[in-house]
This record gives structure tokens, sequence and C-alpha cells, in this order.
């Protein structure tokens, strides 16, 4: 007998022009001692089934159909009642345990009250009690850290005091809604064996939300898939992701980057299945194609960033070292991956080599000319026009307020003032093409394009100077996996027909595996090893590279 | 060309902004007012029923006359006439024009120095940036109506008495934007630092755009909104400001009165009874100043998503 | 540092507006008595010794003597100082008791009929010139019902260093029109910054989260959002003394109020330096004290200000 019953479940959002159906019909079971899989793209309505089950659902969202039947009683019969609930028999866990905590209570003002809220315990009692808890999510020193602030911290801990907070009423369902996406791997390898552990010593009922297959593949014991507020399939995990049913099952599965081999091209299944374009560059006429030669085009040399940390703390002695003495080359048409974790200083290099941020000591060659040397800014516009970057994040990435094609045309015209308008049309519209954007696109405005669609027109203002070197730091990170396969796709592409250079950043050890033919793994700022891709992934050298390697989700380990 | 003014009709009728307009019945009320008094007071020439600065049209004989609606009110001076018989409305009218005039350049003035100010601090951060701050912190501890009237005192004591008089207008609006632009410079550069912080910015710097280009022809257009709602409200305190000034007796001299001068005038006549002479014109004042709140009220909720 | 720069402003206030000996003296006297007046002012010193000794004397309280009123300034200002301060005080206490109150209010309950009212009632407050509305409270009071004065302190109890109007009846009659009529402005714009406070907070995942853990509401409202609205509260708290004192001035006009504000009016219409330098002094003075009061609360009521410097120091 299932424990959680949602029958016909649907959640509407009434906006101005019309209602948005969040959640159609949804019908989900969930057993006691199992952890379910809930996963989609964005806009799929998982967070919205997740927050309807204890019915904080944000205006002007409400549900307007279904049932919640919770250990045989429907919850939301009342709404009223549905209080009564939330912590003592649901807990809930959000994303980012940065806000989750209110900053100016103790964590244990913040557990006690939620224990004495719901359960009739004296305040010494409530206290032995959240020590234990906190003892049980492995935070260690629990007395003392009992009495901090929630800034007192670190992001992977928070994310453990949230749990204990969600669990302290022991709660027999948990709802955690991408509890693990705001950490790094290694954290969240850790906060995921923990909710893995709890569930089986409490016995408890899982509905784990993410977007992440790979951790689907790892963690549940039975998965759903919704689209569009709809439930595509539901089913044991093993099954589904082997052998599935749907067409879009398929694609979501197809689209995951393998981590255990290079593929050259990623499937991507769609119904309306375009013909698998034959890559139409148009730009490929206009481009004077550098041949791809054993020569260096980039020389890192011991390159060091100190930020002085005196902004943050007021005390001028503290200072971070983002990057430490790094030094590696990338040849011209190579594709040069740099790994690492939050903090390990991958971002800055990127900075540095584009002339964002000047290093603090060492020395940066581009085509054998110290770049990071160069005083005039006439001198610098010369290598700006051939070093481009592409950005994570696609909405802040383009200025909202021109059109799509002042976009495009503002480098254009920069580096060739003499431009004719008829030329930079046509220009204008053979990079947009290449991009697989329509030439209609070029007179909208970003907002109206969906997030891997900007990522395209930020492409193709970065190939209008005709770079030689292409900077793409976590171009797909903030991108659905089925959008995310499509733009690795057209970057694969790009590189091939124009022999363009790639400096690739990820924290996506697949993705940087089908990307790239040089690795380096960085921590901390400092450089661990630098192999080949496929030595990298086969025989790692640094030890943590191998702990990397081991903890990434795999959606292959389904197979095991 | 005529296609392209369609589609710019049709994007502002398919925008939010109108959306949230035409549902929002203040909003509708408050600028058909403001359309009003701003045509009535720039066009004052043509609407006043009479000029109340020509000396014929002056006749002390109708000096004090209550409104018309009242017993010995006379149907030509709908709201009555002060003490030395001009027309009340039409005094009304060309002291809102003034009071406008000083409002408007004040915040103009305002605007452009903190928007400048701010949005520059914030773009170039470092020890200029912290000196704006530092500027900007001590001006807003300083409340805006002691600011304006120290610059007051001070012009006093530079610019003769004779001259004094002719440069009032410009010493007010000095004194006021001059008290009003930390505001803007704060927001400014508020605005500023999290559009720095975007990739299209950076994006803009590694393809060779300068500075000056980045800032006016990409940041400011972003920055625009919350200045604009500041902007709105700023200029009901302006208004405000001037009309307290006028009214302590340190604004613009009696030759030209704005509202604030009439109130002022007024105030003496209010134990004898004559109480239209100082009520209409602060009706009129918090009439204007309320419905520019009004506005600036919608436009916040509007304009600032975090809000909704 | 505020202080330093408000001293040297007013320095120069005192040293190049006009010419302070035109000033002081009448037309009728002669050059080498202007002269000698200059030298035994100590005008033809060098600027940095004027300044210190500016400084100095400004320190022991001595800011020369009223052009206008012929009377030293300190003993001016001690004459007006309690009258002003009685009417700053009670008119923070009823804007900022009643102001977060209200606002806190209408950032709870959005919605509601009564908030729509007290919002609209506080968008006018907004509108309303503070000399508006007390010409209009004049009217209304003394001039139609005649119930309240409509100007001066009433009888006033002198305690020898302090005269206070809180003692009569008729002292106590006299200091509620100013004070309300003082207090609404502010009044007003702090409801609306706390109830944009409490909004704001109420829309955060940590009161998200806390709903999720079954807090009720009462809790969520007075003890997660309160706390952490009433942050901003005490900053705004600050400012708005210093703007009460600011505004005493239009406020003391209409009610004839004998404060400070009144005495500095009267000043800049006669370009009377020494009082305006000595009020500038002393508003600085104040704001200096308020910020130091609001930097310790801040580090008494936020954690984060807190424990980090317990971190660094220990």
């Amino acid at each position: 007998m299932s424990f959680l019953k949602i029958k016909n479940l649907s959640v509407d959002y009434k906006m101005r022009r019309e209602t948005i159906n969040a959640a159609k019909n949804v019908n989900i079971d969930v057993s006691k001692g199992e952890i379910l899989g809930l996963v989609g793209e964005s806009g799929s309505g998982k967070s919205t089934v997740g927050n309807a089950i204890i019915n904080l659902i944000d205006e002007p969202g409400r549900v307007s159909n279904g049932s919640i039947v919770l250990d045989g009683i429907d919850i939301h019969a009342d709404a009223e009642n549905i209080v009564k609930y939330r912590g003592k028999k649901i807990g809930l866990i959000f994303q980012d345990p940065q806000t989750s905590l209110n900053p100016i209570l103790t964590i244990g003002d913040q557990l006690i009250e939620t224990i004495q809220a719901h359960l009739n315990l004296s305040a010494n009692d409530a206290k032995n009690k959240a020590i234990n808890l906190l003892k049980e999510v492995g935070i260690k020193d629990a007395e003392t850290r009992f009495n901090n602030y929630p800034h007192q911290f670190s992001g992977g801990m928070r994310q453990r005091v949230v749990i204990s907070l969600a669990l302290c009423c022991e709660p027999e369902l948990l709802i955690a809604d991408e509890p693990t996406t705001a950490l790094d791997v290694s954290i969240q390898s850790q906060i995921l064996d923990l909710i893995k552990k709890l569930t089986k010593e409490r016995n408890l009922a899982v509905i784990l939300i993410t977007h992440d297959m790979g951790v689907i593949a790892e963690t549940t014991d039975r998965v759903a898939v919704m689209k569009n507020g709809d439930l595509v399939e539901i089913g044991p995990t093993k099954e589904l992701l082997t052998k599935p049913k749907e067409i879009y099952t398929k694609s979501l599965v197809s689209s995951v980057p393998p981590t255990n081999k290079k593929i050259s091209r990623f499937k991507i299944i769609e119904k309306e299945n375009k013909k698998q374009s034959d890559t139409n560059i148009k730009i490929l006429n206009r481009w004077v194609k550098k041949e791809i030669s054993d020569k260096d085009l980039v020389k890192v040399e011991s390159l060091s960033k100190t930020f002085d940390d005196s902004f943050f703390t007021e005390s001028s002695k503290n200072s971070v070292m983002a990057v430490n003495d790094v030094s590696f080359s990338i040849k011209e048409g190579q594709s040069f991956g740099l790994v690492g974790e939050s903090g390990s200083g991958k971002s800055t290099i990127a900075k540095m080599i584009v002339n964002l941020f000047k290093p603090s000591s060492g020395d940066i060659y581009f085509n054998d000319v110290c770049i990071t040397k160069i005083k005039s800014n006439k001198e610098m516009l010369k290598f700006r026009k051939q070093i481009q970057m592409i950005f994570q994040d696609p909405y802040s990435s383009l200025n909202g307020r021109l059109k799509v094609k002042d976009i495009v045309s503002e480098p254009i015209k920069l580096h060739n003032p003499s431009v004719t308008s008829k030329d930079l049309d046509d220009y204008i519209y053979d990079l947009l093409e290449s991009v697989e954007l329509t030439q209609q696109s070029a007179e909208r405005y970003p907002h109206e394009f969906s997030g891997g669609q900007r990522q395209r027109i930020s492409i193709a203002r970065a190939l209008a100077t005709q770079p030689r070197l292409l900077v793409c730091d976590e171009p797909t990170s903030a991108l659905d996996v089925s959008i995310q396969a499509q733009i690795l796709n057209l970057l694969k592409d790009l590189q091939e027909q124009l022999n363009l250079t790639i400096l690739f950043i990820s924290h996506d050890l697949p993705v940087v595996r089908q990307m790239c033919d040089r690795i380096a793994v960085l921590k901390n700022g400092k450089l661990c090893e630098i192999s080949n891709t496929e030595d990298l992934f086969i025989k790692p050298k640094h030890d943590y590279t191998k702990e990397l390697l081991k903890l990434m989700p795999k959606i292959e380990s389904i197979y095991n | 060309m005529d296609s392209q003014r369609l589609t710019l009709l049709s994007r502002i009728k398919d925008s939010d902004i109108y959306f949230s307009f035409i549902k929002s019945p203040t909003a509708i009320v408050s600028s058909v007012i403001l359309v009003i008094i701003f045509f009535c007071s720039f066009f004052v020439e043509f609407v006043a029923p009479f000029n109340p600065f020509d000396p014929s049209s002056l006749s002390l004989m109708e000096a004090f006359t209550p409104p018309s609606w009242s017993e010995k009110g006379m149907a030509k001076y709908i709201l009555g006439t002060d003490g030395q018989g001009r027309d009340m409305l039409s005094t009304i009218l060309y002291g809102s024009r003034i009071s406008l005039i000083v409002g408007f350049s004040a915040i103009l003035f305002s605007l452009l120095l903190g928007v400048t100010l701010g949005l520059t601090a914030g773009y170039f951060g470092g020890k200029y940036e912290m000196i704006v701050m530092r500027l900007t912190d001590v001006q807003l501890t300083v409340p805006s109506i002691l600011m304006a009237l120290l610059v007051d005192g001070i012009a006093r004591g530079i610019i003769s008495r004779e001259l004094h008089d002719e440069m009032a207008i410009y010493v007010l609006i000095f004194a006021i934007g001059i008290s009003e632009w930390p505001q803007f410079a704060r927001v400014s550069r508020a605005a500023t630092l999290v559009e720095k912080n975007k990739d299209y910015v950076s994006a803009s710097t590694i393809i060779g755009v300068s500075n000056i280009l980045i800032m006016f022809k990409h940041i400011l257009p972003n920055i625009m909104r919350p200045v604009l709602v500041i902007g709105t409200i700023g200029l009901a305190l302006a208004i405000i400001a001037e009309s307290t000034l006028s009214f302590l007796g340190v604004g613009v001299p009696p030759t030209t009165p704005s509202l604030g001068t009439l109130i002022r005038i007024g105030n003496d006549f209010l134990f004898s009874g004559e109480w239209w002479i100082t009520f209409f014109p602060a009706i009129f004042l918090v009439l204007l100043a309320f419905s520019i709140n009004l506005l600036g009220d919608w436009m916040r909720d509007t304009l600032n998503p975090k809000l909704n | 540092m505020v202080m330093i720069v408000v001293a040297f402003v007013s320095f120069s206030l005192f040293n190049f507006v006009g010419d302070p000996i035109n000033n002081m003296v009448g037309e009728e006297t002669s050059d080498e008595e202007r002269d000698q007046i200059r030298e035994d002012l100590g005008l033809n010193d060098a600027v940095h010794v004027q300044f210190l000794r500016f400084t100095g004397n400004a320190l022991k309280g001595n800011f020369g003597i009223s052009y206008q009123l012929r009377r030293p300034v300190s003993e001016l200002i001690a004459e007006r100082l309690p009258a002003t301060l009685e009417l700053v005080i009670i008119s923070a206490i009823i804007a900022l008791v009643s102001g977060t109150l209200l606002g806190v209010y209408t950032g709870i309950n959005r919605k509601g009929f009564l908030s729509d009212v007290i919002l609209a009632i506080s968008l006018l407050g907004v509108s309303l010139p503070t000399f508006v509305i007390g010409i209009l409270f004049i009217y209304l009071f003394a001039v139609i019902l005649g119930v309240l004065p409509s100007f001066g302190r009433g009888e006033v109890v002198d305690l020898g260093f302090w005269s206070t109007g809180f003692l009569t009846l008729s002292g106590l009659k006299a200091i509620i029109l100013p004070s309300v009529t003082l207090s609404l402005f502010q009044m007003t714009y702090i409801i609306r910054l706390v109830r944009a406070e409490m909004m704001e907070i109420l829309q955060t995942d940590y009161i998200k989260f806390a709903r999720a853990r079954g807090i009720n509401e009462k809790s969520i409202h007075y003890k997660h959002a309160l706390k952490n609205g009433l942050i901003p509260v005490i900053t705004i708290a600050g400012i708005n003394i210093g703007t009460l004192i600011a505004f005493s001035i239009i406020t003391e006009t209409v009610f004839q109020w004998p404060g400070m504000g009144f005495l500095f009016i009267q000043a800049v219409k006669f370009v009377d330096i020494p009082i305006m330098s000595a009020y500038l002094v002393f508003i600085a003075f104040v704001f200096v004290m308020i910020n130091f009061i609001v930097d310790i609360l801040y580090y008494f009521i936020d954690p984060r200000i807190r424990v980090k410097s317990e971190a660094v120091s220990g």
C-alpha cells in the first residue's frame, strides 16, 4: 500500500493573458522506504507538484483539482488543516541553503521553535533532541554549533542544517526540491548519501526533485518524468532509463552526455524531427580560416591572481589567491578544457585570458605576443578581435534594450567602421543562420527568445569579429539537457568548420569529456594535472581527479 | 517607416506597463489630472480668466470677494479674490506655473548630476566611487529643506539684495536640486553595480567597446526604470520643497508668487475669516503633489517586479 | 569625519560669505576702525590658524555674537534648545511608533480594506506639505473649534537649566498640534518603508521554509519577519530624528514655536552668519550622535555584524 497517493493533481496559474496549467492530472504514488525521483526540464512542473503536496504554491497559482492522500487521509480536504501536516508529517528541503535559513536567528532557535511547534516537549528536551539531530546529519561539535548563526556554516553544512530542520519532527514524507543543485560535486554526493541513509534508517518516503539524470540514476528507486505539466512516464529507475517507452524520455536520456565514452555528436530526438541539418555554416566563405598547426596559439605562464579581500572583511591583511601559479598552452584548432569546482579559479583564468582582469603575476601569450603587457587600447583592440567569449548565463549576457540586430552588429561596426549597411545586413543574416536562427530574429529583442536561442545569439555575437580563440565559460550549465546537447553540437560543428580554438570551462566532467581534446584540472587555484581527455578519464594521475571521477553522478551506474 | 511605427504602437499596447496602466484607475485619474494641470499652467495666458499681474485688472473695491457660490460671491471670480482684488483662480494658475517650472528644473538638474555621478562611480569603482559615495552620505544626512535653506542663506550673503530678487528663482532651483541629487546618485550607482556585473557588459568590453559607450549606450538605458520612479516622486518632493521655502519667505519673491507664496500671504487672513485666500492654493498644491505621488507609486509597483 | 567637514563648511560660511566686518558694524565706521576690528578678531591670521581657533571656540560652545540680536549665540541656542528638543522627541515617538505599527499591519495584511485606506491616507500624507497640515490644523482646531492653542508653548516651568512645557496643562495642550503636524509627514514615510520591507521579507525563501516546517503564521510574522524587518527601521529612525529637527523649522514658523528652527529661519532672512553656522554645527553633532547610536544598535541586533567582529577580535 503506497504511503502517499497523488490523484489527478492539477495546478493552474492564472496569468494576464492565459491560464497556465503547471500540472495536469498528475498521478503519483510513493511508498515508505523508497526514493521517487521527479525529473523534468525547467517549466515541466516538477517543483509545482512538490509544493502542491503541502499547499505552498506561490500566487497566483492554485490547486484546481485532485487530492493528496497521505496515509489514507486526504490532507487537502480541509485547507486550514494542512498546516498541521507541514513539518510534522511532511518535511521539505529547498534548493538553496544560503537563503533557506533565517539569518538573524541561531540554528538552535530555529530547531527548537520547529520542534515545539509540533511536539509537546520542554525546552530542555527539545534542545537535546535538536543536538542529537545535528549529530545525526553529520555536524561535528553539535553542542557548540547549536548556538551559531546560519552565516557561520559553509554551503554543504547549511544544507545539513536544513535537512535536520526538515526532519526534526519526524515526518514520514520528505520532499527534496533540487537539494544539491547549488552545491559542488563532492558535497553533492555527501548530501545524497545522507538522504539515502536517512531514508533507510527512518523508513521515509522521499520525493527527490531534480533535473540531473545522473543523480536520478544513482539515488532513486523509481522515477517519474514530467514535461509541460504532464506526467510522461513513471516506473522503476533502471527500467525507465534503459528502456524508455515514450519519445520524450528517450530524447531526454540520449541528451545526457555519457560519462564513460566519447561520442561525436549528441543524438537529438524530436517529434518534429528536422532533417539532420547538414550544418549550413554560411559565414564560412567570409572566414579567413587558420590552418590547424602544431603551434601554440595560447601560452599561459605561471599565472597568478590575488583578490584583495579587504572589500569584504575590512581588514586588508586577508587576501585570496584565486589563481596560483598556473601554466598551460593550447594549440591552434584544439579544444582545451578547464575543469574544477566552485572556487577553483577556472573562471578567473578565463577572464584574464580575455583581458577582463589583469593577472597579479605571470604572462599570457597569444600567437607569441605577450598580451598581458599591452598598455594601449588601440593595440589591445587587435587582440580583442581575435579572442571572444561565451558566457554562462544567457539571460544576463545580452543587453535587453537592444535588438538582436544591434547586438550582433556592434562588434562588426566597431572593428570595421567602413562597412556598408547592405554588407552589414548580409553579414548579420549569415551569422544568424550559421547559429541556426532565422533572419527574422534580427528585428526582435532578447526577451522574446528562450535560453538556448539566446545562447545562439551570444555565439553569433562572438563570431562576428572572426575570432581565432573562443572562450566558453560554462556555456550550457544554465540550460536544460536537451538544449545543452543542441548547443554543444553547434559548438562542435563550428569548431570543425572554422578551425576555431576553444577554451572550454566547466564543472561538468561528462560534458568536458565530449567537448575537449585536452583537459586541465584545477583545485583552489592550483593546477592538479593536464592530460589528454581519454587518458584523464581512463587513468587519472592526481588524487583529486580520481575523487572527482568517482563522485560524479553517472547515468551509467544503472547498469551495475 | 509606417510599419515600424505600427509595430512600436503595438509593442506599447502589448507591453505589461500599458496593461497595468489600463487596469489601474488611480493611474488613469491621476495622469488625467496632471495633464490638465500642466496644460492650464503652461498655457496660462490663454486659460486664465484674468491676468493678475496686469494692474488694470486689479480693483481694490473687489478685494476679499468670497468664492462665487457663497452669499457675497461674484460670478466672475469663481474662487473669490485676494487682498488686492486679484482673481484667485488666475493667481493660482500663474503660481502653479512658477512652482512647476522650479520643480521640473530642480529635478532635472539633480537627475543629471546624480545619475552622472552614480553611473560613473558604480562603473569605475575604486577611490573615485568611495569619494562620491562619502559625499552622498554626508549630503543625505543633511535634510533637503535644511540644505536648501543654507544654500539660500549663502546666496543672500554673496548676491546683493537688489540682484537677489531677480536671481531668486535660479537660487531656488539650485538649492532644491543640490539637495535631491544624492537619491539619484545612490539609486543609479546601485543599479549600475548590478548591471556592471552582468555578462553583456563583459561581452562589450571583450569586443572592445569603449567605457563611455558601455556606460551610456549599454548601462544607462538599463538603469532608467528606478531613476524614473525616483524622478517622479522627487518631482512631488521638489514642488513641496519649493512651496515650503516660499512659504517660509526665502523662496521666490512676492512679485512672481508661487503656490507657496500665495499660501503664506493667505495665511495672514486666516484668522479674520478670509479662508479661501489660503485654502484654494493649498488644495491645489496638495492635489498636484498627490497626483504625482499616485503616479509615482503606481510606477514603483509596476516597474519594480520584486514587489509584485 | 562628518564633524570636520561640517566644521569647515560653517567656518567658511563665517569667513567668506560677505564681509563679516560689514555685517557687524555700521556704514559710518572708518577704514582704520575696520582694520582695527579685523586685527582684534584675528581675521588677518592665516586661514588654518583661524580654522583651528574657530574649532577651538566651537568646542567650548562659543560661536560669537549674533549680528542681528547682538547677543552671544551660545546663549540664544541654550534658550531655544529645550523647546525644539521637546517638540522633536514627542514627534519622533509618534512617528516611529505609529508608523511602524501601521507599516507592519499593512505589510502583513496586503489586501485588506483597512490596509488600502491606510495606504491611501499615507500617500496623501506624503503629498501634504508640513506647513499646509499646520495651517489646516490651526484653522480646524484653533479657529473653528477653538479647543487648542495655535501658537506658542503655553506656560513653561523653568527647571534652571531647562524650561519644560510638560508640567503644565497649557504647555501640554500647546504641544499637541505642532508635534502631530511635524510627525505626520515622517509617519507616512515610515509606514511605506516598513510595509515594503515586510512584503519583501515575507517572500524570502526562509519564510517559505518556515511555513513548510509548519510554524504558525503568527510566529512567522512577528518572530521571523518582524525582526528582520526592523533592522532597516533603525536606520530610518536615525535619519528620521535628523529630518524632524530640520522640519521643525517649518512647524516652528507656522505655530510660532520659540525654538531653534524659528531662530534659524530669522537668521537666514537677515544673513546672520554666526547663528547659521552654530545651528549647522549643532545639527551635525546630532547627526553624528544618532549615527553612532544606530551603529551600536546594529551591533546588538544583527548577528551577521556582531559575530564577524567577534571572530576577528578573538
